[in-house]
């Protein structure tokens, strides 16, 4: 049991670690703008996954960490990071019952709304740009659910 | 399906209620926000976290800048030595113009002396490299590897060996964020080296084109005019090639042309760029008092200064 808390503590502040540094990896131009916001990915399935250890607190702190990484302003990313947090956790004991492709569309739900709040800040601090294409991530992040699914919990299973 | 967790104790009654965290939180960002961006009070705060950050950018650099030095040091004999001969051809031609500017920039120095103007003298250089770190796909922004322990200050020039790269508009322990001329949020002044005609370059988030929004129909632009930087604002130094005109449109209609121009800067490509100190103009500080240009570094400075030249 004590091992298995301190190995998924594990796991959910490496995975993500690894999204922060995933979102600043150089990409071909052409896949920069589809790439899936890996880290807050990782955010939403351990809040499925593990509701009791993932909290909001550090759901915050991963957002601020890719503020200070590649944001404009400090607390727009942290921000998106707390509502799509604080809205999974109200929604995951539904959530979890959802089969597979409805879980997707959920969670494409969750960041497109993280989307709009970026946008949305974006603009409210003069630094707006409108492009359509900078809504492609949330469709890259809701194909790339079942996958990331699939990944945790065989990683999860074997860490028991 | 997420699989549940193992952990079965209940979830009630752990730690604070889920909405006052919520709340604090959000209050919390919003402060954050808030106090960066109306109030620029957390620059050294940010200086601090982006040194933090610094070692994982850098480790993301770090394979990528193998691959260069790997891939440098198997290059074959014959590709060096082609190299080897271009260089030392251009190396020869620019010498020989280097004679005669040195020539003309003792003349040019006499002059600007007995007018006792010294502006737009590069004063320091300092070669800095491109991070290879993704900021944002549709910002124009570029990580360097030099800071404020370097001395780089915020609104300071970029250029590379073509032309104006961009300026510093954030500035971390280590590192320094770097907004390039191509960024829709960038705006630079500019004048025609052939007919001295002025205006404003504003970047349009395509490193391949500026535009320039506030010509003239009757102003004496054409393809293929240099545009070179004109140092008003006290961001850029005079004198430096920003852009080739690549396009000029005139409606008979229109009061303004629309004209389009390719930086000579080679903003996508570069991997190094230089820093530049120059000699400020006498009259571009009007207060003594604020020893770093900050305010005058922001980019929307230089188009509202467009927009009032209209």
């Amino acid at each position: 049991m004590r091992r298995g808390v301190l190995s998924s503590r594990l796991g959910y502040w490496g995975s993500i670690a690894a999204g922060l540094v995933l979102a600043i990896v150089p990409l071909p131009d052409w896949l920069d703008p589809v790439r899936p916001d890996l880290a807050l990915l990782a955010v939403i399935y351990w809040i499925l996954a593990a509701p009791r250890m993932a909290g909001l607190g550090s759901a915050w702190l991963a957002g601020l960490g890719l503020d200070v990484l590649k944001g404009i302003v400090l607390g727009q990313h942290a921000l998106g990071f707390l509502v799509v947090a604080f809205l999974t956790h109200r929604l995951q004991l539904r959530m979890r019952m959802f089969p597979l492709l409805h879980q997707a569309i959920v969670v494409m739900l969750l960041l497109g709304i993280y989307h709009f709040l970026i946008f949305w800040t974006d603009g409210l601090t003069g630094h707006g740009y409108t492009n359509a294409s900078q809504w492609l991530p949330v469709l890259s992040g809701g194909l790339l659910w079942p996958l990331i699914v699939a990944l945790g919990d065989t990683l999860a299973r074997r860490s028991r | 399906m997420v699989e549940l967790s193992h952990d079965t104790r209940p979830i009630i009654g752990q730690g604070p209620p889920l909405g006052a965290a919520f709340i604090a939180l959000a209050l919390l960002s919003i402060a954050l926000m808030v106090a960066d961006h109306r109030y620029q009070q957390l620059d050294r705060v940010r200086g601090w976290l982006g040194a933090a950050a610094y070692p994982v950018q850098r480790a993301i650099d770090l394979p990528f800048r193998a691959w260069d030095w790997l891939t440098g040091s198997f290059a074959d004999r014959s590709r060096l030595r082609r190299e080897n001969l271009e260089l030392s051809t251009r190396l020869r031609l620019a010498n020989l113009q280097l004679q005669r500017f040195a020539a003309l920039e003792d003349e040019n120095r006499r002059l600007r002396d007995m007018r006792e103007n010294t502006a737009g003298v590069a004063e320091r250089v300092l070669v800095a490299s491109i991070l290879n770190v993704d900021l944002d796909p549709f910002r124009h922004r570029v990580l360097l590897d030099k800071g404020a322990r370097d001395g780089v200050f915020k609104g300071q020039a970029v250029l590379d060996g073509e032309g104006i790269f961009g300026q510093v508009w954030r500035v971390g322990e280590l590192t320094s964020e770097v907004i390039l001329i191509s960024d829709a949020e960038h705006a630079i002044p500019v004048a025609s080296n052939r007919s001295g005609i002025r205006s404003i370059a504003v970047g349009t988030g395509d490193s391949e084109r500026l535009s320039l929004p506030f010509v003239t129909a009757e102003a004496d632009l054409k393809t293929e005019d240099l545009l070179i930087s004109t140092g008003l604002g006290g961001v850029f130094p005079p004198g430096y090639p920003v852009a080739r005109i690549t396009r000029v449109e005139r409606a008979a209609s229109a009061t303004f042309a629309i004209v389009e121009a390719r930086p000579t800067a080679r903003l996508a490509l570069d991997r190094e760029v230089l820093l530049v100190w120059f000699k400020e103009e006498p009259q571009a500080d009007p207060s003594p008092a604020t020893a770093d240009a900050g305010q005058d570094a922001e980019p929307a400075t230089a188009r509202a200064a467009g927009e009032a030249a209209q």
